[in-house]
């Protein structure tokens, strides 16, 4: 009995020595390379500081984020970032989650057409911006060529987009400026001009980020949806259900977590755009794609600011932080009611 | 009868638009392997071109440093940094994700087997890691760096890329472990064999797939990223990004070898993606889903 004990003693030793071990390296690793940067900015971004400079940081108490926050060009990077988030996640839900709906079947080759599907999302952000950048060219851009080729569907599309900006009052991007320069484009559609105007880069980069992530949307749905048992659709199939009540009973309920969490990546990601938009329009023209994680960027490492963009930094963080914090709130509540 | 007719119909046109979709997703990929493969005086093409007469020219003006001869002819000169900066990539990339797999594996481990204080936090901590722009913590990180002097070192950049995709790592694999049965290792233990044998012989062999999914994950994230490269290196430890980004503000873009070196250094990372395709919908779902 009690070399049993000793032994189960022994065990215990043992088992609290290799989880330390274990889990360890990975916490001091976190703590090194995250928490303790993020406590140096949270001090740095109190005082004035450039990291060029040989002056050591001054103390000036909330300065920063007074300064930050009076200024409006500061809000008009924010607002830049959510509205491209906004259309970004909206179109990459509907097109992923289309998409995997249409997938979710069986035919030949399907193994092999949904990881061809995905390449986009496998690239880097730098090789996507460099090449659409190209593909959009105003002269010599591959778009423009294929759209010279259809200009009645496009001048269809620009009236659609016309009358839903209409229908719903959408401020600013589907504003008027929009479509007609959409509609302009189709009577000399070899000139569109994408991503060097004020209105359509910002569109332009939406349909770039577009490209590449609604793959990983259809990706969640499609694991989402192939999980959805089919003896529940027989079962419905039984009692005449209609198409559109399975899909309000059967199929979202059981999808929207997973595209919930689809959603909070995406959100996340697209707030912090930055690569991309460095490579494909550099912010411009003007200020009409300065998100601002490339604000930062350049607060930081162009003006060397380093105190006012740790403030910055924290803004943001803040806002991501509250913005994360919703979506698992409704995460939650979505996996619950199911 | 007729419902049958009507589903066939949907059936077709469901295949229509994915045909359709898949189209509108490759165009850019093939145009890029195209252009890779153009003479330059078919780059700007205009109606641009499908059929063209591929060569390498691309290729060896990207790899070789060279000037235009009187006679019309390139003159060779030298190796360029790119074959250097493919290599930084793979030897970082590769070496950052074994690190992050290794790390993550084990404190996956702990954290499915054992009890560990305030479990539930500590995991939301080190995911919440993973959340943060990476614009903002580079500050901070870059003065960290300057102190130390590991800007522009391997081992800096191995270091930052272990550390993000360590979180992704422990979240991926614990959604693997967790559905190993924890009787296998006590059948093991009872066997004499230590706790750690165990992990070695029988948890490791049994998360293969998972190790070999989360790998790519890593690698992907890695290899593509370019935020931290572009600030933390200038020239010994650049990886392939923003050297290719970097060669949009040369005077004069050269598209075509821009094309040849993103050519390249994609190919690894599809084909390597594709070898791994079966295991990759399973992954990506964060053990969301069990099967």
């Amino acid at each position: 009995m009690g070399s049993i004990a000793n032994a189960s003693k022994m065990r215990g030793m043992q088992d609290y020595r290799l989880k330390m071990m274990f889990i360890m390296p990975t916490l001091i690793l976190l703590i090194v390379m995250n928490i303790f940067p993020l406590l140096w900015s949270l001090v740095l971004s109190f005082t004035k500081y450039s990291a060029i400079a040989s002056e050591s940081p001054t103390f000036v108490g909330t300065r920063n984020f007074t300064q930050l926050l009076s200024d409006s060009s500061t809000w008009s990077y924010f607002r830049t970032t959510a509205y491209f988030v906004l259309l970004a996640v909206i179109a990459q839900f509907i097109i992923g989650f289309g998409l995997a709906l249409l997938l979710n079947r069986d035919f030949k080759g399907k193994s092999f057409i949904v990881p061809l599907l995905l390449i986009p999302m496998m690239l880097s952000p730098v090789v996507v911006g460099l090449f659409w950048r190209f593909i959009l060219d105003t002269q010599w851009g591959l778009l423009n060529y294929l759209i010279s080729l259809f200009p009645s569907t496009i001048h269809a599309i620009a009236e659609g987009i016309n009358k839903i900006a209409y229908s719903i009052s959408f401020p600013y991007i589907i504003s008027p400026s929009i479509t007609d320069s959409l509609q302009q484009a189709t009577n000399d559609a070899r000139g569109i001009i994408w991503l060097t105007k004020p209105n359509m880069a910002l569109f332009s980069l939406v349909i770039i980020d577009t490209w590449m992530w609604s793959p990983f949307m259809m990706l969640l749905s499609l694991a989402g949806l192939s999980a959805v048992p089919k003896y529940l659709y027989e079962a419905a199939d039984i009692d005449r259900a209609s198409g559109w009540f399975k899909f309000r009973h059967i199929t979202l309920p059981l999808v929207s977590p997973l595209l919930f969490i689809a959603l909070l990546f995406r959100t996340m990601d697209a707030f912090k755009l930055f690569d991309l938009v460095i490579i494909a329009t550099n912010g411009g023209p003007g200020s009409a794609t300065e998100t601002v994680s490339l604000n930062l960027y350049r607060r930081a490492f162009e003006s060397w600011n380093t105190g006012e963009s740790c403030a910055l930094a924290y803004i943001l963080l803040v806002i991501i932080i509250a913005l994360s914090n919703i979506y698992i709130k409704y995460l939650n509540k979505a996996r619950s009611g199911s | 009868m007729k419902r049958e007719t009507k589903k066939k119909t949907y059936h077709i046109i469901a295949l229509i638009v994915i045909a359709i979709a898949l189209i509108f997703y490759l165009i850019p990929v093939y145009w890029i392997i195209s252009t890779s493969f153009k003479p330059y005086v078919d780059t700007f093409a205009m109606p641009p071109k499908f059929w063209f007469k591929p060569t390498i020219d691309n290729y060896k003006g990207l790899m070789t440093e060279g000037y235009m001869g009187t006679d019309g002819k390139r003159q060779v000169t030298g190796v360029s940094q790119y074959p250097r900066q493919l290599l930084n990539s793979v030897l970082i990339g590769f070496i950052s994700t074994a690190l992050a797999v290794g790390l993550g594996t084990m404190s996956a481990y702990a954290f499915s087997r054992f009890p560990v204080k305030g479990k539930g936090d500590l995991l939301f901590f080190i995911l919440s890691t993973r959340m943060m722009p990476p614009v903002a913590v580079v500050i901070p990180l870059f003065l960290m760096y300057r102190a130390l002097h590991l800007i522009d070192t391997h081992f800096g950049l191995i270091l930052l890329y272990t550390t993000f995709n360590v979180s992704f790592a422990t979240w991926m694999m614990k959604g693997f472990i967790d559905e190993i049965p924890k009787e296998y290792e006590e059948a093991a233990l009872v066997d004499g064999y230590t706790r750690f044998k165990a992990f070695i012989k029988i948890v490791l062999p049994q998360s293969v797939t998972g190790i070999a999914a989360t790998a790519v994950f890593c690698l992907i994230t890695a290899w593509n990223e370019f935020t931290f490269a572009l600030i933390m290196t200038t020239k010994n430890a650049r990886t392939a990004p923003p050297s290719l980004a970097s060669r949009m503000g040369s005077s004069g873009v050269e598209w075509g070898q821009i094309a040849a070196g993103t050519f390249i250094f994609l190919l690894p990372v599809v084909v390597f993606t594709f070898i791994m395709r079966k295991h990759l919908l399973r992954g990506v779902t964060f053990g969301a889903i069990k099967k």
